[in-house]
């Protein structure tokens, strides 16, 4: 084999270096990211460890000094992340759809496409005022569905965002190859370039839900919050992140206790969702 | 795939909702839930209230601290039973809106200090140097304006860190209130509301945030709710009151200015407990305000309210103790439950319920 | 990637009556999103005419922010929103970059889910703990460590005016650097894990084509990736920045919430989202402060238009180059 050039040498050298220094700081930049959840994580873990117990899962909310638990605010979460969930996802994954596949850069498209990006900038206050104007005040109750609602608009640009980001990286041969086969548009969607790009909708979908489990602002004037047991939609309802505001906020170290066992619930569950639905995920993609 | 997880997911849902309701069904099948909204102050006593009243054979009460503007707001928009403001509402929107109010329960606002190698309860200051302080004209703890007062004290030379509510508040309105009564230059430049263009300073939400900004902070000064200072075990200087007396917060102190108040020559209750005259009295103190309709769609629920606050006032003086507020005196009570009979339907008063 | 004839198949069949009623499905989700926003618009727009009227170009030009005497100018909170959601994109792309690189080129293939997760997790953690984070943890470190040591190391920095001293100001441990860092922080698992997601799209031929011309693995993402997926790229930064403009709960705790301008990168200020969330709750219905808080409101919305159209031109110009 031939001896290389000096200068070509020195060339690999310095590409070398150069490859080696960007890889050393994309290294620090992961470095830096784990420190600050390792950071965020010990402190909600030292502080909030220390208030589980059963009776956090099984009791309600109560006033200071009688041993309340957070039992409703957790089921409260649940139902309302779960409807905001399940109405916001699939909108927003056919608004990435839509962006993607069918409006691609025409004129209603372009519109779409920035409207949601400014919706995803909206502050979480502001969502909840305007379904305050049309989920509340004009039935004169505050409900549970109504905090739904604003958290699916909340989940909706997020998972259209992601959504369209990932189609679009669907190699358009997959497309072209269906519909040679026969498929129909709506088969291409579904059957092809839907599963194709799963893993990437995923994600969006699980930062949508994580950005929403944690939200109280829009819940304030939707679902309001309520220190009872009710499951009824159209009631006030309880729910983690108000508890939290709540508890924090307030002078008695009992109830301070409990909203940091609250926010640690609120990411152990997010966590848990994540880890659950990306085994799952693998589990079918070998299956 | 997407089916699959769709399901899976909305199983999971489904299977949440109904362990919900049955664990809940048992509280929530019966009785009406009695629903207030507003200040965030008396929050922890309604809780309190309502917990003892379900106790004693009444209905639930479901209290959130929203903040008095929105409890206004829902108040006025009917989306609750009652409302709540730590600061009464004008007399015309109170005429406007069909509304009823009255005081509930007292507070008072207390000064907390983080001084190194200072004991802040020892520590005398007037209202016209916390003026000062706020306006960003004293900026030392060993200025001479503080040094005069405290002859007994080594005031370090440290700087004062103040902190003030981020929040729009009842909290500031009556602290302010009290600062504008005692100081011109405050009054003229800074003046008296539920928020104000502090001259200096920063902002932390909530009482629990101001507390604990002064608490993170070297020479930190700012103002909170009694409770707030008592629970975190925080320094609260003595102030100099109207008959130029330096007190510290006690209840006796809160108590005596609610003596004081001209209740029965204020509209709708809204008296005045600010820098009241007597040598014990504490000079910032003022009562929170409940709201409800006088034309109540239904009954029933506002008959619920009533019946609430009568036996709060009857039986809930030892949770307010308890929770360092100051219940109304008992000649209140009795002109507030003479005023429950102007909420009536179909022509009838529902209170008292017969 | 197109057919040869440069043209997608899609929409060249003839439509199918389930391919018909699945587009209208897909345009009625559209139009969903714009009928959302223009309502909101609408709502801000109405309840917030009164201050617009009031004050008119005052109130986006001016910096007294005064509720005693009903004076309200909507700069301060607009610098501040601007500052902090522009210094948090700053730090927070460069690293959330890294981490996609790192996640999809650098590292082992058994640490590259359970790492994922992890970045992700961040989005996980409540707003609100985040902002709890900042003020009991970051804001007196910032205080005790970092402001003073900045302070001094930035003093030969020249004031902008006579009103805006860069590094130096007094050590408060909250304020707009903090508010910045919590932002940043809070934004790097959306800029992360989509720029990640992106990434690993690319075509891995394309990839291994590079690779086997010899082209190392930061030439390969800057010579090959990049280029092919850009404007995904920065759909993840639009996702970052758009969190940051709006971010409110973690904001109230660590700015320090003061409406005056600030006089430093270290000032307490104020954010649009943080001072509608402060005031709303007491402001009364009918008043002029309630005005101003929607008019805020659409402010906001019309500052991230602004931000949104200006990213756009900004990437089609590169496009064209």
């Amino acid at each position: 084999m031939k001896t290389l050039a000096p200068h070509t040498k020195a060339r690999h050298f310095r590409r070398q270096a150069i490859d080696m220094f960007m890889s050393g700081l994309c290294i620090a930049a992961a470095g830096i990211g784990l420190i600050m959840l390792a950071l965020i994580l010990w402190m909600l873990f030292s502080k909030g460890a220390a208030g589980l117990s059963l009776d956090v899962f099984t009791k309600p909310m109560s006033s200071t000094g009688t041993g309340g638990g957070l039992a409703n605010a957790i089921v409260g979460s649940l139902i309302q992340v779960g409807i905001g969930s399940m109405i916001g996802a699939p909108l927003g994954m056919m608004v990435g759809v839509y962006l993607s596949e069918v409006g691609k850069n025409s004129r209603f498209a372009s519109i779409v496409r920035f409207v949601n990006d400014i919706l995803l900038s909206a502050p979480s206050v502001l969502i909840g005022l305007f379904v305050y104007q049309v989920a509340v005040a004009p039935f004169g109750s505050f409900s549970g569905i109504a905090g739904a609602l604003a958290l699916a608009l909340l989940a909706m640009p997020v998972v259209a965002r992601t959504t369209e980001d990932i189609l679009r990286l669907v190699p358009q041969a997959y497309r072209d190859g269906a519909i040679a086969l026969g498929s129909r548009e709506n088969e291409v969607v579904r059957k092809v370039i839907l599963p194709a790009a799963f893993g990437g909708i995923l994600t969006g979908i699980l930062l949508a839900v994580a950005r929403i489990a944690g939200e109280t602002a829009p819940l304030i004037f939707t679902s309001l919050g309520n220190t009872n047991w009710s499951t009824d939609l159209t009631k006030p309802m309880a729910s983690l992140p108000i508890a939290i505001y709540r508890y924090a906020g307030s002078p008695s170290a009992d109830l301070i206790q409990l909203a940091w066992t609250g926010a640690l619930l609120i990411t152990v569950g997010v966590l848990m969702l994540n880890v659950v639905s990306r085994i799952s995920l693998a589990a079918m993609r070998r299956g | 795939m997407l089916n699959q997880i769709s399901k899976g997911l909305g199983r999971a849902v489904r299977a949440a909702a109904v362990a919900g309701i049955l664990v809940g069904g048992i509280a929530s099948a019966y009785a009406q839930e009695v629903i207030g909204a507003g200040a965030t102050f008396p929050a922890p006593i309604y809780t309190k209230w309502g917990e003892q009243f379900k106790a004693a054979g009444g209905p639930a009460l479901n209290y959130q601290g929203v903040g008095s503007g929105a409890g206004v707001t829902q108040i006025i928009n009917r989306t609750v039973d009652f409302g709540a403001s730590d600061t009464p509402v004008a007399s015309e929107r109170l005429a406007s809106n069909n509304l009823l109010q009255f005081p509930a329960v007292i507070g008072a606002v207390v000064v907390v200090v983080n001084i190194p190698g200072v004991d802040g309860n020892s520590l005398k200051l007037t209202g016209p140097i916390i003026a000062d302080i706020y306006q960003g004209r004293i900026r030392m703890w060993n200025a001479n304006e503080i040094k005069a007062l405290n002859p007994g004290i080594t005031l370090p030379a440290v700087a004062v860190a103040p902190a003030y509510r981020a929040d729009s508040s009842g909290t500031t309105n009556i602290f302010t209130s009290y600062l504008a009564a005692v100081s011109l230059p405050f009054q003229t430049n800074v003046g008296a509301a539920n928020s104000v263009p502090w001259k200096t300073g920063v902002g932390a939400p909530g009482n629990a945030g101001v507390a604990a900004a002064v608490q993170n902070t070297k020479g930190g000064i700012g103002y909170v709710e009694y409770a707030y200072a008592t629970e975190n075990k925080m320094q609260t200087p003595q102030l100099e009151n109207r008959a130029k007396k330096f007190v510290k917060p006690t209840i006796a102190g809160f108590n005596s200015a609610a003596a004081q108040a001209n209740w029965a020559g204020a509209a709708n209750f809204a008296a005045s407990m600010i820098n009241m005259g007597g040598d014990t009295t504490w000079p910032i103190v003022s009562s929170t305000y409940v709201l409800v309709p006088k034309n109540p769609s239904d009954p029933e629920r506002a008959a619920n309210v009533l019946k609430f606050f009568d036996w709060a006032f009857k039986s809930g003086g030892p949770a307010a103790d308890q929770l360092h507020y100051i219940a109304l005196p008992k000649a209140v009570q009795d002109q507030v439950r003479k005023k429950w009979s102007a909420v009536t339907a179909n022509g009838k008063a529902v209170w008292p319920a017969s | 990637m197109t057919t040869a004839a440069g043209k997608s198949l899609i929409g060249t069949r003839k439509p199918h009556l389930a391919d018909s009623s699945f587009r209208v499905s897909l345009y009625v989700a559209g139009a969903v999103v714009v009928v959302v926003l223009a309502s909101i618009l609408l709502i801000m727009f109405m309840g917030g005419r009164q201050a617009f009227e009031t004050f008119g170009l005052g109130f986006v030009w001016s910096t007294e922010w005064n509720p005693v005497t009903s004076v309200y100018g909507a700069l301060p909170a607009i610098t501040g929103t601007l500052i902090t959601a522009f210094t948090a994109i700053l730090i927070a792309w460069p690293i959330g970059f890294g981490i996609a690189f790192f996640l999809t080129e650098i590292c082992p293939l058994s640490l590259r889910a359970p790492l994922g997760i992890a970045i992700e997790l961040l989005a996980a953690i409540p707003s609100i703990v985040y902002g709890m984070w900042g003020f009991f943890v970051l804001a007196p470190f910032m205080a005790d460590n970092v402001q003073p040591w900045l302070t001094e190391l930035f003093a030969w920095l020249p004031p902008v005016g006579d009103s805006f001293f860069w590094f130096s100001a007094p050590p408060l441990g909250v304020g707009l650097m903090t508010a910045s860092l919590v932002l940043a922080v809070m934004i790097l698992p959306f800029i992360a894990a989509t720029s990640r997601d992106v990434m690993l799209s690319t075509p891995q031929l394309l990839k291994d084509g590079a690779y086997a011309m010899g082209a190392t693995r930061w030439e390969t993402l800057t010579g090959v990736v990049i280029p092919a997926v850009r404007g995904s790229l920065f759909g993840a930064v639009f996702l970052g920045l758009g969190r940051a403009l709006g971010e409110t709960m973690a904001i109230v705790f660590v700015i320090g919430n003061a409406t005056r301008m600030p006089d430093s990168l270290f000032a307490p200020s104020a954010s649009i989202a943080s001072v509608v969330a402060n005031n709303f709750p007491e402001a009364e219905p009918g008043s002029i402060q309630l005005a101003v808080l929607l008019g805020l409101g659409f402010i906001l919305f019309v500052v991230s238009f602004g931000v949104l159209a200006l990213a756009r031109l900004l990437l089609r110009q590169e496009r064209m180059a």
